[in-house]
């Protein structure tokens, strides 16, 4: 016969366990959620004053091999280069969506955005964008085609489009797809129009 | 006693002629050539009792920062962080605290420090922290990715072409002599091929032998006729045909002599043409149009192109999908010349010059990928606004004439792979050197056919060659019109 003082220890005991038990298990995804936050490194758009607009913005869609214009709302202001600047962080934020079916890599980000008379608009990629960017031909041609064709579209007056690299720049994206020197407005059309209609 | 002035004159005869004889047998300096990407040099080799030596001190100089010491019989180096402790007549030596055994007794000569010549592929990666080459035959020493490559192929022009592609821009002392022509380069870390003999399937230029020696190394041509070296693409090709084939093709800069009769002319290539230069719109010989097609398999060498999982690299699949294709357009009378037929590393503009030197009736680019299914087939983004000046054409739109062309064959595959069920898309690409290439041309984008297949499939890649070489030899007559 066990003493009763002996069985009411090993309850408390056994309930102190199961208790500590489902407090590591809280504390464990909690930390999970923690890394996950850490390691999303994916760019935070500035806070922007201005109405919201309906604007198109051209997506890469892998599985199609195809450029698919969707409509966006998104607060811009008036000011061409600031406007750029936030059409191309809103083109970005759609890529780094879970259910984007053009993937970009990890930390993918435009530095910057100039506009420079005459009509000649710089993108300049971080070098996170380029040295993660799969290499391909049709993956490439993708990429180059959504960011100058969303700017085209939306800002008239541009005529060619630059793409630079960490403020250099640079042979090609991946290997691929030819950045050495600026695309012209009317052969990215040209381009995104036979992208669209691969759809 | 005076001497007669017949006997001064055959006196000083002697004299000249005994100095003659001494210079003659003078032994010739025995060189270690060093090939780095900061600097190629060469250093006289010490023999001592019968071993070849050299100054480490003066191996190292040039390629980092380094200091020595000496205390006594003892010899300290250091190359950076690195440092290094040798006794005089000791084969043990301590390089950055690990010993190690020389294959003979360390020479301290004046604060010099000597080491045999054969323990520098075990004390310079110690120092330098990176792997070093050493053909110790020919004493040529190569750190790092320094080495030259080259590939010769024969053009079946009439009379034929040998051209000879090099990695790195190349400055060789050019030579012939009655059935060759030699090519020494001394400056260059050129390697040759895996045998040192290549043959052709040519009668006119039967051969060609690589051979290092001395610190240097020789490339020698064998020709039944006179031969003359022409340099182009930025001293990275020389070409080598008898001298009329050389001034009609108006290849690059002519660099030597006819052979005939015996002569021995060194001669210096001209400086070098800018790599990214307009393109000539002058017409190139006759001979130049045997080349149905020319297929240039993507990347290569240092660029391997995109990683499609586990080893398989772009490079080698676009290799084995033209060398396929060059199979098929062969077993339907259709010629064709790779642009690199080896892994070596070729820019674009090396290969739009080696396509517009040829003037085929239509160039292919190979390129692979494991994104989606099928094949993509490329044609190139032409910039607007740019003109050619007279007899130049703008290297950034050279393509435009022949865009529609590119166009029609685009279409024509598309829907011929179309029909044989194959995912396809016909597209523009922004993709090198396209835009350069004055002829027809467009680039293929080999893709798996479905999940379950890869791309390192033989069958695979030979069913898409043999499609598109059905679909070429069917537009033949049109293609070879259009060139």
């Amino acid at each position: 016969m066990i003493p009763r003082h002996l069985a009411i220890a090993v309850a408390v005991m056994l309930a102190v366990a199961l208790g500590m038990s489902f407090f590591v298990w809280r504390m464990r995804g909690r930390s999970s959620a923690g890394e996950f936050a850490m390691s999303n490194t994916a760019p935070v758009a500035p806070p922007v004053t201005g109405p919201t607009e309906q604007v198109p913005l051209y997506v890469a869609d892998d599985d199609l091999g195809a450029l698919r214009a969707t409509a966006a709302f998104i607060p811009l202001t008036s000011a061409r280069q600031q406007r750029g600047e936030e059409l191309l962080r809103a083109l970005l934020s759609v890529y780094s969506a879970r259910s984007s079916h053009h993937a970009l890599g990890s930390g993918s980000e435009i530095r910057a955005f100039y506009l420079v008379d005459p009509g000649l608009a710089v993108i300049d990629l971080n070098s996170a964008f380029a040295d993660g960017h799969r290499s391909g031909v049709l993956v490439e041609d993708l990429t180059v085609a959504s960011l100058a064709r969303t700017l085209s579209a939306n800002l008239p007056g541009i005529t060619q489009v630059q793409f630079l690299v960490d403020g250099k720049p640079r042979d090609t994206l991946a290997g691929h797809a030819d950045l050495s020197v600026p695309y012209d407005i009317a052969a990215v059309n040209q381009l995104a129009e036979q992208l669209q209609a691969g759809q | 006693m005076p001497l007669s002035s017949a006997t001064r004159w055959r006196l000083q005869i002697f004299l000249l002629f005994a100095l003659v004889l001494f210079m003659s047998g003078a032994p010739e300096d025995r060189r270690l050539s060093i090939y780095s990407n900061a600097a190629d040099y060469s250093l006289t080799v010490q023999p001592r009792q019968g071993v070849d030596y050299i100054g480490l001190l003066e191996v190292l100089e040039p390629l980092e920062t380094v200091t020595a010491k000496t205390n006594g019989h003892h010899w300290k180096l250091r190359c950076n962080s690195v440092e290094g402790e040798f006794t005089e007549g000791k084969t043990q030596a301590k390089v950055a605290g690990t010993n190690i055994d020389l294959p003979a007794s360390f020479v301290l000569e004046n604060g010099r420090g000597l080491v045999p010549l054969s323990s520098l592929t075990t004390l310079l990666p110690r120092f330098l922290g990176g792997p070093v080459t050493f053909h110790e035959a020919s004493r040529r020493l190569f750190i790092g990715n320094a080495a030259v490559h080259f590939t010769a192929q024969i053009a079946r022009t009439n009379p034929p072409t040998l051209i000879v592609n090099f990695t790195a821009p190349v400055n060789p002392t050019i030579t012939t002599e009655p059935g060759r022509l030699d090519m020494k380069f001394t400056r260059e870390g050129l390697v040759g091929p895996a045998t040192p003999t290549i043959t052709f399937d040519s009668k006119a230029i039967p051969a060609a032998t690589f051979q290092e020696d001395n610190g240097g190394a020789q490339l020698t041509v064998a020709g039944t006729v006179p031969l003359m070296a022409s340099f182009s693409n930025d001293n990275r090709t020389i070409t080598i045909a008898p001298p009329q084939a050389a001034a009609s093709a108006g290849l690059g800069h002519a660099a030597s002599v006819p052979t005939s009769p015996a002569v021995s002319s060194p001669v210096t290539p001209p400086p070098t043409a800018p790599s990214s230069g307009t393109p000539s719109s002058s017409p190139g010989p006759a001979e130049t149009h045997h080349f149905f097609a020319v297929i240039d398999a993507a990347h290569g060498g240092s660029e391997s192109g995109a990683a499609l999982g586990g080893q398989l690299l772009e490079k080698d699949i676009t290799l084995a999908v033209a060398r396929s294709l060059r199979q098929e357009l062969a077993s339907r009378q259709l010629t064709a010349l790779l642009v690199r037929d080896g892994d070596q590393t070729l820019s674009t503009e090396q290969r739009a010059d080696t396509v517009n030197a040829f003037r085929p009736a239509i160039y292919l680019c190979i390129h692979a990928s494991t994104q989606g299914t099928g094949v993509r087939v490329f044609t190139s983004v032409v910039p607007h606004g740019l003109s050619d000046q007279g007899p130049f054409v703008e290297w950034q739109s050279a393509q435009a004439q022949f865009l529609p062309a590119s166009q029609k064959v685009a279409a024509r595959l598309g829907a011929a792979l179309q029909a044989l069920q194959v995912p396809v898309h016909s597209l523009p690409a922004p993709l090198r050197p396209l835009n350069s290439i004055r002829t027809a041309a467009v680039a293929i984008e080999v893709a798996p056919p479905d999940p379950a297949t890869t791309l390192s499939s033989a069958t695979y890649q030979d069913s898409v060659a043999r499609m598109v070489a059905i679909v070429l030899a069917g537009m033949r007559d049109e293609l070879e019109a259009g060139r």
